[in-house]
């Protein structure tokens, strides 16, 4: 069931431009960075369908979109994990679990418990979101998404908007869970760090196009990553991120 | 006297379940298409809102009369006229009520955003299911707020009703209609009646739609 993703994606979306040509293997983690407003979200848009640009997109051999055809972004099967969790707020914690496994087709490969014992949601069950902390929010969205039996798993940004104490919370799940999945997730990112740990792979964006692909994060890797991540990188926005590593490294916060 | 308000809570009921029918796919589409024209059709939806209501019960007379080319289209059915029948009233009164629907649909469709859909959307939920099983549920105040004010507004309408309806004691004759025939035949005693109890109507929908406003306001920034 492990299968490649081949995208070639142009056209535009409002006032924005993307030419993104990508392959994304069958197994692992494949980050994706850049400079804000390189287009990171909106390639996943594209990608799920909820934009429509011209150019092609497959599965394995399953085409998604090309010339001919354009499969709606309920057909897809792709697990996405918004950066603001996006649960749906007049469900419960299981609700919205059950809400894409009820809708996935059978038999189910990913079974609700065993999503509920890696994430460690058995606590939250009957909770609403807006009872929710950002790290529960995150998680619960992050099992969600497993349990619509995905294909591909997009997650976009999904630790940004947390503090640093929920951020070393969920990281661990997320390690665990990247780490046992059967198929191809794409991550976007903009903290070397997280890429480093996280992702086996790193695709970098510029101006709506993909610019480089950095193979192997591992050894000699990493610092090819590194150097190509810090090339894309505006001076403010290095600035910014040097900060925040800064901030997250003392203890308080 | 029981009938009167019998044909009224009819008209009413009727008008507003037709109008939710109606209206939410209209306000849907005004709340997200992106066409350049779409206020010209919005404004087209709220002018009874504006227009005095004898000249929206005139047109509307002129087009359920037998002469009308519409009404024309339905004599192979048997239909002659829809003008002073119960049938043409609940038309008439739909589209006399019909900016009270949509615009507190459309404002429940636009606050809540396309993030909700987007999301039943990637978890594999087609469109329709989506809007019964998300966008439904997220806008319940817009619908309970578009209900009351359908029906309250259609129980104090008088001018549409009077001219397509012409007042048929048992058939087209509502409340606020009967009132007014009352104190023309100064029959104060029984006019208070039915004025009082409207009164009493009026302010329970006020105070209801205020609570609901309320109780939205509270609950939409948790």
């Amino acid at each position: 069931m492990s299968d490649d993703v081949q995208g070639r994606l142009a056209g535009r979306v409002g006032s924005f431009r993307i030419d993104a040509a990508f392959d994304i293997p069958g197994r692992g983690v494949t980050a994706l960075s850049g400079p804000s407003g390189a287009g990171k979200s909106t390639l996943l848009r594209c990608i799920l369908g909820l934009e429509r640009v011209g150019g092609s997109l497959r599965i394995g051999e399953e085409v998604w979109q090309d010339s001919y055809s354009f499969v709606a972004p309920h057909r897809r099967r792709i697990g996405m994990v918004f950066q603001d969790a996006s649960l749906l707020p007049h469900l419960s914690v299981t609700g919205n679990l059950r809400y894409g496994l009820r809708r996935a087709p059978r038999p189910h490969a990913i079974a609700l418990d065993d999503v509920v014992d890696l994430l460690g949601l058995r606590g939250l069950m009957q909770r609403t979101p807006s009872n929710l902390s950002g790290g529960e929010r995150q998680r619960v969205a992050l099992g969600r998404a497993l349990l619509t039996q995905p294909r591909l798993l997009l997650l976009d940004e999904p630790l940004s908007s947390l503090d640093p104490a929920a951020k070393a919370e969920i990281l661990p799940y997320l390690e665990r869970l990247l780490g046992s999945l059967a198929i191809p997730a794409l991550y976007v990112s903009h903290d070397l760090g997280e890429i480093r740990r996280l992702a086996d792979r790193l695709l970098i964006m510029e101006n709506g196009a993909v610019r480089s692909a950095v193979a192997d994060l591992s050894g000699r890797g990493a610092h090819a990553a590194a150097e190509q991540w810090l090339a894309a990188m505006t001076p403010d926005e290095i600035h910014r991120l040097a900060l925040d590593a800064l901030l997250a490294a003392r203890p308080e916060g | 006297m029981d009938g009167v308000v019998w044909t009224t809570v009819k008209l009413a009921g009727l008008t507003t379940l037709l109008l939710l029918i109606l209206a939410t796919p209209l306000a849907w589409w005004l709340a997200h298409s992106r066409r350049w024209w779409k206020e010209i059709i919005a404004a087209v939806a709220a002018l009874p809102i504006v227009l005095p209501p004898t000249v929206l019960g005139f047109y509307l007379l002129l087009l359920l009369a037998p002469q009308s080319p519409v009404m024309a289209l339905l004599h192979p059915f048997g239909v002659r006229t829809l003008a002073f029948t119960f049938e043409g009233l609940v038309i008439g009164s739909a589209i006399y009520s019909l900016p009270f629907a949509v615009q507190p649909l459309r404002n429940a469709f636009e606050a809540m955003g396309p993030r909700p859909m987007e999301a039943a959307a990637t978890l594999g939920a087609p469109p329709l299911d989506a809007f019964f099983t998300v966008a439904a549920p997220l806008a319940r105040r817009g619908f309970l707020t578009a209900a009351i004010l359908v029906f309250a507004h259609t129980v104090g309408e008088f001018g549409v009703v009077l001219m397509i309806g012409g007042g048929i004691p048992g058939k087209t004759e509502v409340v606020s209609i009967r009132i007014y025939q009352l104190v023309e035949a100064l029959r104060f005693d029984e006019a208070h009646r039915l004025a009082a109890g409207l009164l009493a109507f009026a302010f329970v929908v006020v105070l209801a739609t205020l609570l609901i406003d309320r109780r939205a306001a509270r609950t939409t920034l948790s």
